[in-house]
Order: C-alpha cells, then structure tokens, then sequence
C-alpha cells in the first residue's frame, strides 16, 4: 500500500555520501500510510490558517491567542468528541445542541430555586446520559434511522428547554463563579477550568476508541454492522452506548458552557449540531463510520476556531463570511476524502 | 366488514390521516369555529384556510424533498435556498426605481428561482458527479447558502413595498389564497410527472438500488441531478412565498430548520428514508399534520415555543407505529413474527421494510 519500502537509495562506493542520500531518499520518497492522509491535511490547513494569521496581523502571534480558541470553544471539544463516537458507528446525534441548551436551562433553574451544584451536576449529566440513552435504545431496537430519532430528540430537548424558561436566567451559584472565574495562569498566559476538563475529556475518547473494546467495536460496526454482529460483537450494547456517550458529552458540554458565559438561554447552542458534525468532518472522519480519528476532530474544532479568530482580527469582515468559508473547507476536505478513497479502491 | 376495516388500516396512508383527523377534531373541540370558513371580498378567511395559507410554503419544500428521500438521498440545504431566493428577490426589487413595475418584479421572481436552480443543481452534481454521501454535500450548502443569504442581503433585513410582490404570498385569486394555488399547482405537477409518466418509477428504481438501475440502463445520474434540481426550484418558490409573506427578506431567520419540518412531514407521510418508494399524496397529509399542529397549538392557547415538544412526541409515535420491528415487539402478532428475528440474532433479509436496499460495489 505505501511505496516507503519500494525504493532502495543507490549504492555509491564511497561510505559517507551514501548515508546522505539515502536519508534524503527517505525523505523525499516517504508517503504517509493513507489513513492518515486526511488527518494530515487538516493539521496543514490549520498550520497555513494560522501562519496566515501571524503574517497579517501583528498581535496575532501571542500564545493567549491560541489558548483563547482552547477557551472560547471547550463545550464544542465536548461535544464534537460524543459526536466523533456517533460517526465513527456510522449514525448521526442532531440533538447535541438542545441537549446543550437543556441542560443550561435546568442548572440555571435549579441553582436559582436553590438546589447545591453538587447535587444539580449528577442530574443534569444524568439527564443527558438518559436522553442519549433512550434515543439509542430506539435507533437500534425499533431500527429506526438516527437521523429520525435525534432530529425527533432535538425537538424534545428543545421543547423542554422552552417549557422550563422562555427567557435568559443568570447563574450565581458560588461553584460556577469560581469555575467560571478561575484560571490557570503559565506566566503571562492562563486558561479555563473549562479547558483542562475538556482535554481529560478528549484524552479519555482517544483511549477508548484507540485502546479498549468498546472502541475496536465502534470502529467494526462503522464499517460494516452485519460483519460486526457475525462477529460475535456486541453490537447491540454499543450501538446503545455511543448515544448514551454523545448524550453525557452534551450535557457535559452544557456545564462547560454554563461555566463559559454562566446563564442559561434556551437560545444557546443553537445550530451547534452543525458546528459539531462540521468538525468531525473536517477532522478527516468519513460520515459513513468506520475511519476517522478523534485528533482529527480536536483538529477540526481549532480549524473552525481558528477562522472566527481571524475574522474577529479582521474586524470589517462579518459573521457570514465565516459560514462561507466554513462551508468552503467543507468542500474542500470532503473532495479530499472522496480521492483518498477512490485511491484506496 | 372485518375484511374492509383491515384494508382500511392496512393502507399505508391511514395512520397518517387517521392522525390528522384526531388533531383536527382535538382543535375543533378546543376552539369553537375552527371549521367555520367565512367569505370577506370574495376571498375565503378561517383557521382551515389559514392552515394552507401557512402550510404552503412547507408544502413546496416537502414536494421538492420527497423525491430527493425517493432516491435515497436528503436535501438539507433547502433551509437555505429560501433563505437566498428570497434575499435575492427583495434585494433586486428593493433596488428598482418603481417597485410596483410588474417587469422588475418579474425579473426578480426569476432571478430568484435562477439561482435557486443552479443551486440545487450543485447539489446534484455533488452527490451523482462526485459521489459525495447526500448528507454530506448538502451540509455544504446548508452551511455556506445562509451565509450567501446574508452577503446578498449585507446582513440587513431588506424591506420591500411592492404590490405585485406581495400578491404572491397574500393576494388572493378566484377567493384563494395565491401562495395556496401555486403549491397546490406545483404539487399537481410533480404527481403527474411522477405518477403519469415513468418518472416516478425510474426515481424508486433508482432509489432502491442506484447501481443495478443504471446497469438496467437507466440514468440515475442523471435522475439524480433533477430531483435536487427539482427540490432547489420547489426551495426556491418556497422562498418567494415567504419573503413576500412578511414582506422582507431575512438572510438569518428565513426558512430556519424548515429542512427538519420537511423531512419530518416526508417521513410522517410514509416515505421512507431508505429511498426506492414514494408518496406524495402521504407528504401532503403529513405537511398538513404538521401545519394543524402549529395552528391548533396557537388556538389552545399553549405557549407556541411548547409546539417542538408536540412534534417530538407525534414523530415519534407515528416512527414507532411504522416501524415493523416496534409493532412486532409491542403488537407480538403473527404477521410480523415471520418477517422478524428475535433479539441477538441477526437480521434476516426480510427483517427490514420492502423498500430495504442492498448494497452493490462496482
């Protein structure tokens, strides 16, 4: 499949030059192993994004502005990692951002009634596990589409978020104010409790998926369900799980946002499914399931991160230009995984 | 008597009426007059007309997008098109010297549905040309289309003034509303290109297995770029109607989520979402379901953000109800119980719905 070992550098006679070339033919000749082709390429345009940020704008270039992205888009880390699990099974969650907006209505509702943290964060992490939890069980026991039933979910978690509270309420519960206000400082730089909860949460899915049954299962059912179940895999506990995992993950993803802007709207995250699946896409993941690696993903949120920072720096470009370009990288990555499939045939 | 009540039931449209037929009376006892119609200047007023009149545009992007799901693909973009035909329509008309000129109007009608086409065809070319999964390449134009919407419009809320303009979404002709006629008369069409001709057949053959019909020596390429074609147009209208409703043109808010309600209303009307099997008549039943809901909610009196917990309970009972493997599990039965295996083992061919797809690699 890879041509690295095909080529064998030229003999020459004399010892010292041969080494050089052929480390250079090594180089030159090296193809990486074409799984991570797409990975590849997002770590690139990410690199060439934000080179082009440095070069053009001069306060660019401090490292608080790379945190920044890490701060203002921890709960999209979250979610897009629960999202990454639902793909790579070949389903889809449409209800992540509802349940987002779920969960930071309740909290805001349960603080304010005056209810202790300790006990509103098992519930509303409850909640979300519960919802994701049903939805699975309905995907895979009445074997209807995911696209159905989240989208059925999204109207669910919505609703409910509108029958608790038609308007903003604040939180002011002592819990949130620190984890909202406490930060993490290197030197100059500093970051979020958000952050570092969000990067346990990443490194967690990395070693499922890479390293323990649930995610070799995870990957076998994306790339063929019936192969799977012949198998002897447990598909049926899996296929349930993954929902469940991107229903914890949501409403995880809702704390970390009630501890980014500390209220809850049920006009928040709205459109945040998109944001998610757009990230899990340009991170390299096939929407068909089977291939795709949660780095990309991690990758694909900076990207999207990357371009409102730029456009924020720009200042006279607007909000739009962003859902263009947006859909542009879309474009563009989606080509890519056509022709690196096509080559692989 | 038995044999005809289980005909009745067995047709694939009764659930679905069956349902319409329960929210409609449910309304009725609610509110007094919600069948009276009333005649004011030789026009039709009253909640029914009003659910037409508020169902139309949801209608023409639900025709467009049933015959997408027929070939077993979504169109998610649809939000979107009407976001942009309706951007372009008012920003061409808001920049004419008289907006009452019908020739201006008119140029901008076509504009609009121009650029709705050729829109629609990207889609098409993107999922038969390039092969991209349909979520996929429709994500695309949903993402990038509302940012279109709002470079067209530079973000602002374009009003318009123009009567010729506003004929199309509340004039009314022959005392119907004019939004109703149109998606009245773009539904016919499409029921008789589909049921009259063998298009329609070419569409299921393609949606139930794109690869044997083409060796079959249809073109489902080809069928492929006109049905998402077809659903850019039918976006395209939908988009006219709305911006002429409110008499603007709103790149942000504009025919928000309508691709979920018109993929709902497709499902709820019976289409399948595996493809190679469609009815149009069960997408209007469902569009009307859905409108009812919305008009029957207001006239309870329940807070309207309250409907999406409505729908989310009807989609999923009327999923369930259809779902073959959920009646053979709730109902038991001797029906299904041939056609479904029991829990662990796994699915045999007839274990899922007629319209089931099997895979075939080139």
């Amino acid at each position: 499949m890879t041509l690295t070992d095909s080529t064998v550098a030229p003999q020459t006679p004399s010892g010292q030059p041969r080494n050089g070339t052929d480390w250079w033919q090594r180089v030159l000749h090296y193809r990486p192993p074409q799984r991570y082709v797409p990975l590849l390429a997002t770590a690139g345009v990410l690199t060439t994004l934000y080179l082009l940020g440095r070069a053009n704008y001069p306060r660019f270039g401090r490292p608080q502005v790379v945190l920044n992205i890490f701060i203002d888009n921890s709960f999209l880390f979250v979610v897009a990692v629960g999202m990454t699990f639902v793909i790579l099974t070949g389903g889809i969650d449409l209800s992540v951002g509802s349940v987002v907006a779920l969960t930071t209505v309740l909290s805001a509702t349960l603080l304010s009634h005056g209810w202790p943290a300790y006990a509103v964060l098992p519930l509303v992490l409850a909640i979300g596990a519960t919802l994701g939890l049903g939805m699975g069980s309905i995907i895979h026991y009445f074997d209807i589409q995911p696209f159905i039933v989240t989208l059925a979910g999204l109207f669910l978690a919505r609703g409910l978020t509108y029958s608790i509270s038609t308007s903003s309420i604040p939180i002011r519960d002592p819990f949130w104010t620190f984890m909202s206000q406490e930060r993490i400082s290197f030197g100059r730089q500093s970051i979020t409790l958000g952050v570092v909860i969000a990067l346990v949460v990443i490194l967690v899915g990395i070693f499922v998926l890479g390293y323990t049954r649930l995610g070799r299962t995870v990957y076998a059912i994306g790339g063929n369900e019936q192969s799977a179940l012949l198998m002897g895999l447990p598909v049926a506990r899996t296929k349930v799980a993954v929902y469940t995992i991107s229903g914890f993950c949501s409403a995880l993803g809702g704390v970390l946002f009630t501890f980014y802007l500390p209220s809850g709207d049920p006009l928040h995250a709205v459109g945040m499914e998109l944001d998610a699946i757009a990230a899990v896409v340009i991170g390299g993941t096939l929407l068909t399931g089977g291939s795709g690696y949660l780095v990309g993903t991690v990758l694909g949120v900076l990207t999207l991160g990357l371009i409102k920072t730029i456009l924020n720096f720009e200042g006279t470009l607007t909000s739009w230009w962003a859902k263009i370009v947006i859909g542009l990288l879309l474009f563009a990555f989606i080509l890519l995984q056509r022709l690196v499939i096509a080559r692989r045939r | 008597m038995n044999e005809l009540l289980k005909r009745l039931t067995g047709h694939r449209l009764f659930w679905p009426i069956a349902i319409l037929a329960l929210l409609l009376i449910t309304s009725a006892i609610v509110s007094d007059d919600f069948f009276s119609i009333t005649i004011r200047e030789g026009a039709l007023y009253g909640p029914l007309i009003n659910i037409l009149r508020y169902g139309a545009v949801l209608m023409l992007v639900a025709v467009g997008m049933t015959l997408v799901i027929a070939t077993s693909g979504i169109d998610l973009s649809v939000g979107a098109v009407v976001a942009v035909s309706g951007a372009l329509a008012c920003f061409w008309i808001s920049r004419l010297d008289d907006q009452n000129s019908v020739g201006g109007v008119l140029t901008a009608v076509a504009l609009a549905l121009g650029l709705s086409v050729v829109l629609g065809a990207w889609n098409g070319f993107l999922v038969a040309g390039v092969g991209i999964q349909p979520i996929v390449a429709t994500l695309i134009l949903l993402v990038a289309g509302r940012g279109l919407a709002q470079l067209i419009t530079e973000g602002q809320i374009i009003t318009v003034n123009s009567a010729p303009y506003a004929t199309i979404g509340t004039g009314y002709l022959f005392a119907f509303p004019v939004s109703v006629i149109i998606a009245a008369a773009v539904t016919a069409l499409a029921m008789l290109l589909t049921r009259r001709t063998a298009l329609g057949m070419l569409i299921e053959a393609v949606g139930g297995n794109a690869e044997a019909s083409r060796l079959a020596g249809i073109r489902a390429r080809r069928i492929k770029v006109l049905v998402y074609t077809f659903s850019g147009f039918c976006a395209g209208v939908a988009g006219l109607i709305y911006s002429s409703n409110v008499r603007g043109a709103d790149g942000n808010n504009a025919g928000l989520f309508i691709e979920l309600d018109a993929i709902l209303a497709v499902v709820i009307g019976g289409t399948s979402l595996a493809g190679g099997r469609f009815t149009l008549s069960g997408t209007v039943v469902g569009v009307l379901m859905i409108q009812s809901l919305t008009t029957s909610i207001y006239a309870m009196g329940v807070p309207p953000e309250t409907s999406m917990l409505f729908k989310a309970l009807v989609v999923t009972a009327v999923c369930l109800i259809q779902s073959p493997a959920f009646r053979a599990k709730v109902f038991g039965g001797r029906r299904w119980a041939a056609r479904t295996p029991r829990a662990g083992e796994p699915p045999g061919p007839g274990a899922r719905e007629p319209g089931h797809r099997v895979e075939v690699r080139a």
